[in-house]
């Protein structure tokens, strides 16, 4: 088994109008020296397989369904996981 | 002519669209399922506004897995005419049918009120009713219809003269101003504007009937009724 973490975000060319929002509430907070904040989505998958079939199915579950590659991108890790974690 | 329009679970424009094109524009209209199959009795399939399957995971994200979207392609790559409002336009930029992607306004704010649009294309299936430069008044309402496309494919969107409506003080941070596109061939429009609120005097203004009585001389299966 394994679980694989995915982030999606807004690819760096897509102003994200909710980080904006989060940058302007964390220097109303006197956090001045916060440059830049990204905002995205939190996945994790559990799934069964080889590691190199469960690498290219969760890269295609990304491509297909969690990301909208029109605008965001994504990233996922993968570990290995026991009977007993899952 | 011939339209359906699909009612996903939680769409909520399906009957005002279903009144504008039948009861005013005067064509056959039928609300389908998601489950349909086989929309080739058709000569515009229309997708509706709304919140299809709760905007879950991102607006018009789920509504792509329905079976009637399998045979909207096959329908949209055989020519037929495909609308699709608001949500509807969000599920065509899901499913490929249309370039770009909807996004968070960029204030954050669920924006309801009524837009001004410039006509860009009069020679549209969806448009032939209009005059190029001509402004319609006509409501929106949404909190993601931020439209995007990456530089490369809105050069090519331009260049193909895709563009049919543009916002005239951009209410949301679309970029070129874009508030209804089409695909490459011309047969798929997608619009955040809802013209099917703009059909009536009694609903304020009547610039949305255009659109249906476009579709309606496009596809010349119908006499024109109602008046803007």
């Amino acid at each position: 088994m394994f679980k694989a973490k995915v982030y999606v975000t807004y690819k760096p060319s897509v102003l994200d109008p909710k980080a904006e929002v989060i940058k302007t509430a964390l220097s109303r907070m006197d956090y001045h020296n916060v440059d830049d904040v990204l905002y995205g989505k939190y996945f994790e998958l559990k799934l069964s397989g080889t590691e190199a079939a469960v690498r290219k199915q969760v890269d295609t579950i990304c491509d297909q369904l969690l990301a909208n590659v029109n605008m965001e991108t994504y990233r996922f890790d993968l570990e290995p996981i026991t009977e007993d974690e899952a | 002519m011939k339209a359906a329009v699909i009612s996903f679970p939680g769409s909520n424009c399906d009957l005002d669209l279903q009144w504008a094109v039948q009861q005013i524009a005067g064509a056959d209209c039928e609300l389908i399922k998601q489950e349909q199959t086989d929309l080739s009795s058709y000569d515009v399939v229309m997708v509706p506004g709304g919140f299809s399957y709760g905007d879950y995971l991102r607006s018009g994200a789920i509504a792509r897995f329905s079976p009637v979207m399998t045979a909207l392609k096959d329908f949209a790559d055989a020519g037929g005419y495909v609308l699709g409002i608001c949500n509807g336009f969000q599920i065509l930029t899901e499913a490929g049918l249309l370039p770009g992607a909807l996004q968070w306004n960029r204030d954050l704010n669920f924006i309801c009120e009524p837009v001004t649009l410039t006509v860009d294309r009069a020679d549209t299936a969806f448009s032939n009713q209009y005059r190029v430069g001509e402004q319609l008044t006509l409501p929106i309402a949404h909190g993601e219809g931020n439209y995007y496309a990456d530089p490369e494919t809105l050069a090519e969107l331009e260049a193909n003269d895709q563009v049919v409506f543009r916002y005239t003080d951009n209410p949301n941070g679309s970029v070129h101003d874009i508030a209804g596109v089409t695909n490459a061939a011309g047969n798929v429009l997608g619009m955040m504007p809802h013209p099917e609120r703009a059909v009536e005097a009694l609903l304020g203004g009547t610039d949305g009937l255009g659109l249906f009585q476009s579709l309606i001389q496009q596809t010349k299966g119908a006499d024109i009724r109602g008046t803007r």
